[in-house]
Formats: C-alpha cells, sequence, structure tokens
C-alpha cells in the first residue's frame, strides 16, 4: 500500500502540492516514476528526484487515469436523504473517479440554465470530482417540449450531453429534433433505451425467471428496438447518440451493426449488468431491482464481449442511491436502482481483467479515455504524459475486500454486491494533482483557486 | 416446514402430509362440535392487503375450528397510497405477538419479503401474492382431486399421490396464481398437467415449466382428461387486447355446454369440472357445467377449510409432534 514521506502534511493548496509516485505500473505495462506538480505531470520517468515532493511508494500498484463516469445520480437538489453532491462525489473519489456527470432527473429537473449551474457549482465547492451535469433533453422529463438544451451547453455548466435518463424520449419526432438540435453546440443525446407501453408495470427482465416469480416482464425487445430506431434516427440527421445502460445480447448487436454501417453511436454497460443475473430476483429481495432489470447470462456474456471489442465503449456505474424505506418493501413497491461508484472498478476487474476478456490499458479506455470523450471534457481521459492533467489513479490489483454498504461514502446502502469478495483496491485518487484519496481514505477535497479568490466577495 | 410461501419446491412427503393431514381436519368437520383445541392461545393474524372475503373466512374458519384467537387487519394499501409500510406493518403484528400471519397481497413475493427479512418472527402463509403463487388453493385443489381419483380406484385417499391423472388447466395462465401453484404441486404429486390458453394468456418462458401447452380446448379434450380447471377471467384484461372480445374467448376457450356435451360423448364419464372461484358464469364456464354433477366448486371450498386447519396446524404444532396422536388426544 501507499506510504506518505515524512512530510505528512495536510496540504489544502493543490496547487503547489508536489507528489512523486514511485515506481508504479503504468497502465499495467511497465514501471516509472510520475512526478506531479502544479496539476500537471511534470514529469515521467525512472529514478526521479524526490526532493520536495511526497513520495508515494507505488510498487506493486497501477497507474491509471482518473475514471470518468458518463452516468451518475446525485440526487441533488431534491432528495437529499438520498444523495448529495457532497457524499456522492466523496463516494467518486474513493471509487477512483475524477469525474462523473450527474444526471438530469433531480428535483427540480435540470432542464434550466439555472440548475444546472447549480449543480455545476456544488461539484466545484465539494471539490472530490469534476462534476458535469447532464441536462434534461425534455422540460420536466415529460417528453413532450425540448429544454432548453442551448442555454444549458452555454452556462457555466457547459453542458455536452443530454438525456432524459430514467425516462425514454419515445417519441420518434422528438428524439429526431433533439439529434439535430445538439449538433449545434456538439452535444449528444443519451438515450434511456426503453420503449414504454411495451414495459408498462413493468418489474423485472421477462422470461424464465419472471414467469414463476409472476412478476411483471420487461422485454429485451422493448429495449432494442428503440436502440434500433435511434441508431437510424443518428444516421438519418448525422447526430452523435449514445446509448444508456446497454443491458441485452440483442441490444448489442444492433449497436454493432449500426458502428459497422458508420453511425456515430456510443453505448454503455453498468458494472452489475457485467455480474448479476435475473435469478437473484428469485430472492424477492429490491435490492436487485434496477432499471433496465438484470437479464441473463447469455446477455451478461455478450456484454463482457461487447465491451472487450469494443462494441460498448464505456462502462458507466448509473449509480442510484435510494434512502432505505425504499428497499425495505415489496419488490413492486421498491425503487429502481443500484449504488455503483465504490465498487465499479472492482467489479469490472472481477468480469474483464480477471477473466482474460481486457487488459489494464483497456480498462483505462473503456472508464477513463472513451467517456471523457464522449463527454467532452478535455482535461480527463488523458495519457499519462508529461505535461497532462493529472488525474491519475493508483490502483492494487491484488487487494481482496468484501463489499460493506454501511462503510460505503455514498448514503446509499443499497448494493446488489454487498457480502460479496471483490478484486482491487484504489489506493490513491489525484484529481488535478491533489490527492483526494490517500491510503484508501479519503483525503481533502480540491480547492479550485478561482472559487477560493472570489469567495470573500460573495460567490463566483 | 416454518412458512408455506409457495409449492414450487415443496416437497412430495410435504405436499401429503398436508393432505393426509387435511384428510383428519375434514373429519373433525363432520363431526358435531367442529372444534379442536389444538391451537389454544396462539394468535393467527390474517392480513390482508387485497380484498378476498371467500379466503379470508377460509382461513377465519380454519384458525377458529383449532382455537386460535384470529385477528384480521385488512390493511387496503395499494400501491400508490401512501399508507404504512408493509415492515412496519409486520413490526406491529410482530410487537403484538402474533404467532402466524396468513398475508394475502396484491405485490407477488410480499410473502417472501416477509419470511426472509427479521421484520416479524411469526411463520407465514401466503394467502395469494399477486400473480405468483396461491399454494392453500392448490393444495385445496389437490385435495379434492386426490379424494376423487382414489375413490375411482377404490383406495384410502391418504398416503396416495396423483399419479397417472390428466389435468387440463384452462384461461388466463399469465396472471394466475391458481395456475401457477397448481402446476409445481401437481406435477410433485405426480399428474400430468396442460396448461390451455390464448397465447396472449401464457407468460413467455412457459415452455420451461413441468407441463405442456395447448391453444385448443377441444384437442385437450379429445386426447382424453381427469379434471379440467377453469380459471377465472378478471374484468381489467377484457380491454387490453388479450383477446378480441368475451364472446371469441368465450367460445375458444370456456366451457360452454357443447364442451359439457363433449365429455359424454367422448366417454369421460368420471371427469371433474373445478373451478377456484369466484366464476364469471357464462365467459369462462357456462352455469350448466358449474352446476352439473361434474361440478366441485363447492367441494372446493369445503375442502379450502380442512386445507388450511392442516396448514396452520404443522406450521404452528411444530413439525415433531405426529398429528394424528395429538388429534386423537383432543377428542
Amino acid at each position: 500500500m501507499a506510504e506518505q514521506s515524512a512530510d505528512n502534511g495536510v496540504n489544502n493548496n493543490a496547487t503547489t502540492g508536489t507528489y512523486l509516485i514511485r515506481g508504479a505500473s503504468i497502465l499495467g505495462a511497465g514501471t516509472e516514476d510520475l512526478l506531479i506538480r502544479d496539476g500537471v505531470i511534470a514529469a515521467r520517468g525512472t529514478d526521479l528526484s524526490t526532493e520536495g515532493a511526497t513520495v508515494i511508494d507505488a510498487d506493486g500498484l497501477i497507474a491509471l487515469p482518473g475514471m470518468v463516469d458518463v452516468h451518475t445520480h446525485l440526487r441533488e437538489p431534491g432528495r437529499e436523504d438520498a444523495e448529495t453532491v457532497e457524499t456522492g462525489t466523496r463516494a467518486a473519489a474513493l471509487g477512483g473517479f475524477t469525474a462523473v456527470h450527474a444526471m438530469a432527473n433531480s428535483t427540480p429537473v435540470a432542464d434550466t440554465a439555472g440548475v444546472v449551474e447549480q449543480v455545476h457549482s456544488l461539484g466545484r465547492a465539494a471539490g472530490w470530482v469534476d462534476v458535469r451535469p447532464v441536462g434534461a433533453v425534455t422540460v420536466g422529463l415529460a417528453g413532450e417540449q425540448l429544454a432548453e438544451l442551448g442555454a444549458m451547453a452555454d452556462s457555466r455548466a457547459q453542458v455536452r450531453m443530454f438525456s432524459d435518463d430514467g425516462i425514454c424520449v419515445h417519441d420518434p419526432v422528438l428524439m429526431r429534433r433533439a439529434l439535430e438540435y445538439v449538433k449545434a453546440f456538439d452535444g449528444v443525446v443519451a438515450q434511456h433505451a426503453q420503449e414504454p407501453r411495451l414495459t408498462a408495470g413493468a418489474q423485472m427482465n421477462e422470461g424464465d425467471v419472471s414467469a414463476v416469480l409472476g412478476l411483471t416482464g420487461w422485454p429485451a425487445v422493448a429495449e432494442e428496438s428503440i436502440i434500433a430506431r435511434d441508431v437510424l434516427l443518428a444516421q438519418h440527421v448525422g447526430s452523435r447518440l449514445h446509448v444508456c445502460h446497454v443491458s441485452t445480447a440483442g441490444s448489442v448487436e444492433i449497436i454493432r451493426w449500426a458502428k459497422a454501417r458508420g453511425i456515430n453511436v456510443t453505448a454503455e454497460v453498468t458494472p452489475h449488468h457485467l455480474l448479476l443475473t435475473d435469478e437473484l430476483v428469485r430472492s424477492y429481495d429490491p435490492v436487485y431491482k434496477v432499471n433496465p432489470p438484470l437479464r441473463t447470462d447469455a446477455d451478461v456474456q455478450a456484454l463482457r464481449a461487447a465491451l472487450a471489442d469494443g462494441t460498448i465503449d464505456v462502462v458507466g456505474t448509473d449509480h442510484a442511491p435510494h434512502p432505505s424505506e425504499h428497499k425495505e418493501c415489496e419488490w413492486a413497491q421498491a425503487a429502481m436502482g443500484m449504488t455503483g461508484l465504490e465498487t465499479a472498478l472492482s467489479v469490472v476487474q472481477h468480469a474483464m481483467i480477471e477473466t482474460g476478456l481486457m487488459t489494464w490499458a483497456e480498462f483505462a479506455r473503456a472508464t477513463s479515455v472513451a467517456p471523457a470523450g464522449i463527454g467532452r471534457l478535455a482535461d480527463q481521459g488523458r495519457p499519462l504524459a508529461e505535461g497532462e492533467p493529472a488525474n491519475i489513479i493508483l490502483v492494487d490489483p491484488a487487494a481482496r475486500w468484501t463489499v460493506d454498504p454501511s462503510a460505503m461514502a455514498t448514503m446509499g446502502r443499497n448494493s446488489p454486491f454487498r457480502g460479496m469478495e471483490l478484486p482491487g483496491k484504489v489506493v490513491a485518487t489525484f484529481f488535478k494533482g491533489h490527492p483526494t484519496v490517500l491510503n484508501g481514505k479519503l483525503n481533502t477535497p480540491y480547492r479550485h483557486p478561482t472559487d477560493a479568490a472570489a469567495a470573500p466577495a460573495g460567490g463566483y | 416446514m416454518k412458512h408455506l410461501l409457495s409449492t414450487e419446491g415443496l416437497s412430495l412427503a410435504n405436499a401429503v402430509r398436508i393432505l393426509d393431514t387435511a384428510e383428519e381436519m375434514a373429519a373433525v368437520g363432520d363431526r358435531e362440535v367442529k372444534k379442536l383445541p389444538a391451537l389454544r392461545g396462539r394468535t393467527v393474524v390474517n392480513l390482508f392487503f387485497e380484498d378476498s372475503t371467500r379466503t379470508r373466512i377460509s382461513f377465519e374458519a380454519a384458525a377458529k375450528r383449532l382455537s386460535a384467537d384470529v385477528i384480521n387487519f385488512a390493511a387496503k394499501g395499494s400501491s400508490v397510497s401512501k399508507g404504512e409500510s408493509l415492515k412496519d406493518t409486520a413490526q406491529t403484528l410482530s410487537a403484538m405477538g402474533a404467532d402466524a400471519v396468513v398475508i394475502r397481497h396484491w405485490a407477488s413475493g410480499a410473502p417472501h419479503r416477509l419470511a426472509a427479512t427479521d421484520w416479524i418472527d411469526a411463520a407465514v402463509i401466503n394467502a395469494g401474492d399477486g400473480t405468483h403463487e396461491h399454494p392453500t388453493q392448490a393444495l385445496l385443489d389437490a385435495f379434492t382431486m386426490r379424494r376423487h381419483w382414489t375413490q375411482l380406484a377404490g383406495l384410502p385417499s391418504s398416503g396416495a399421490d396423483l399419479k397417472g391423472m390428466r389435468v387440463a388447466i384452462a384461461g388466463d395462465v399469465l396472471h394466475s396464481r391458481v395456475a401457477r401453484s397448481n402446476v409445481w404441486l401437481l406435477r410433485t404429486l405426480g399428474a400430468e398437467v396442460t396448461l390451455v390458453a390464448p397465447p396472449t394468456l401464457l407468460p413467455i418462458g412457459v415452455e420451461q415449466w413441468p407441463c405442456s401447452v395447448s391453444y385448443n380446448m377441444d384437442e385437450t379434450l379429445e386426447k382424453g382428461v381427469d379434471a379440467v380447471m377453469m380459471l377465472r377471467v378478471q374484468g381489467e384484461r377484457m380491454n387490453a387486447s388479450y383477446f378480441p372480445s368475451t364472446r371469441e374467448y368465450s367460445r375458444r376457450w370456456g366451457f360452454d355446454d357443447n364442451r359439457l356435451r363433449a365429455l359424454d360423448s367422448l366417454g369421460l364419464k368420471d371427469t371433474i369440472i373445478m373451478h377456484p372461484g369466484p366464476m364469471n358464469r357464462g365467459l369462462e364456464i357456462s352455469a350448466a357445467a358449474a352446476d352439473s354433477p361434474r361440478s366441485t366448486v363447492l367441494a372446493q371450498v369445503r375442502n379450502g377449510v380442512s386445507v388450511r386447519m392442516a396448514a396452520l396446524y404443522l406450521l404452528l404444532s411444530g413439525d415433531t409432534r405426529e398429528p394424528a396422536a395429538t388429534l386423537k388426544e383432543s377428542n
């Protein structure tokens, strides 16, 4: 594990912090030192000078670019009993993230410049990761009228990703217009692919298990038919489509076909869809209730293969914390969603790396480089090279730990991985050159210099 | 057996044990004093989140014949009402010292939640959960069939199974907890089950069930059948494109007068007609079929009390005691 040198003092002024990561395996390959100074990687090489630097012994650790989540529910504003930007981004930092995209289904909905700027400001004030608000596609997520996408794009939050996530933009004309309109500012529409009529009252994957349990089915075709329509729309209008939380083998086939045709589509898979199946629903424990639902083992295998071959571009957590009373109830009454920020790296290591499907370099592509590209984050997902922003994590791949939701930083206790032993532990997270996580524990948040300067004058 | 949640997974030994105990309970029902002291001082709560007068009074009669104290709790919680949670209700009942909870709930799996959590320590009996299971209904159906089947063979009912019996279950299988519980239990007891339904009212995944599936009622009858169980068609299905019209449903899938006559012409003189009730006369079953000597509808109701007595007795008086001995002591 990481050891600090004698200079163990907490440094709140990130821009002047100097850290020498000694002997990390860069992207799981050769071992080198990384010198972090003034928020950037000042040098990469062997036997770098330790002078004036806090030394972090990274023997046995892997250095990766900070993870970027394209799909996070931070719940604030509106459901601060479930999560806040502060608690959610603490969880993100501990999970190895340096940026998260905050989904728009807050209360009020993030469908105006005002709300996305509020979430953006809360993220900056928290200082644990970059918080990139996602703007709603339609006013109030109601699927009737486009939200002011341009105003959100031009706001201080600089929104580039738009989504009604939780609800599908099912009206084909509205979806077409949204795809067309976001071309004006290089935006992307992230679709929650769920045909609403085919999923009225749906509770779980429709198949052998739902037949026995008597729970209303959520058929794969309800996802696949929307994806098929949307890739054709994206092709027709020449725009950029992102498909949230792909969950079925059939969806993978459609996306593979679309990419082969040159359609500008990216796709995401959640860690839980890479590992868990609908067999777990036999317990009727709502901790396994999620949307889209857990599917079959055949789907899990297809999703893993698709992530490995790049058909699915990114891992997105769909971190969805809920207060306990929304899970301690009947299945049909329970809220959909699972926490994921603090388990994502371990689950992906377990499902993809330990199975030999992916290397750590490919892990960096799927968890950092590609998601930063989708969200148009210029200083995330960068190479670990001299002069690059120091958004870096150190991972101990040999660690083993047992998931204990009550010990997590997120307020949500709804982890479907509870009690599982998983590999891999985030030892350190550097965000803009500042260690938000050290020795596997939260350190201190990054302080934006402009905020600090402006604060006495009453905000920026 | 601590709980009775489903017939899926109920062993043959336990199933036969419940049916045999029910036979003994039925004998009590034939006596002048229809009451046993077996559960004196025990509290049974009927926790009903969904209206069901029939099932509730059946359980109430069963518990009272065993001298248990009965509390009826009609918690008419709907999916939208923001009333007390199941957890709080369960903890309240636990604090009141309930020994058994008979739960009817519109949500599939609600009884499993009660049994699996630490909200309450009582024995849980599933009295019908959503579209999942209704195990005591299947047990009373099996009890009714077993009496018929053994009588034909001239054998005693006790200890018997249903090996070789051909049972057709017809109607809205998709939404039927009765059908699910019957498929598992009848299969365990050795019967051969055929589901007869429009394809729209069969669940995706039914091909994995231990039964055969037919879309044709007449062909099923022609192949020979020893019991035909008609399922109720719920009113809310009628306008949801599951079938074009009630008349077409009735013609293709209902047990009408023509099919009643067909049983005679096919030489199926011992075939019984079953229905869990309440019936839609003229829709899934004609009045003549419901009232014919083949109909076991009222016997099913009567047997329901015996089967529920057996379930309460076996869950609450522990697995170690021999039911027959206790019954004799209490005479």
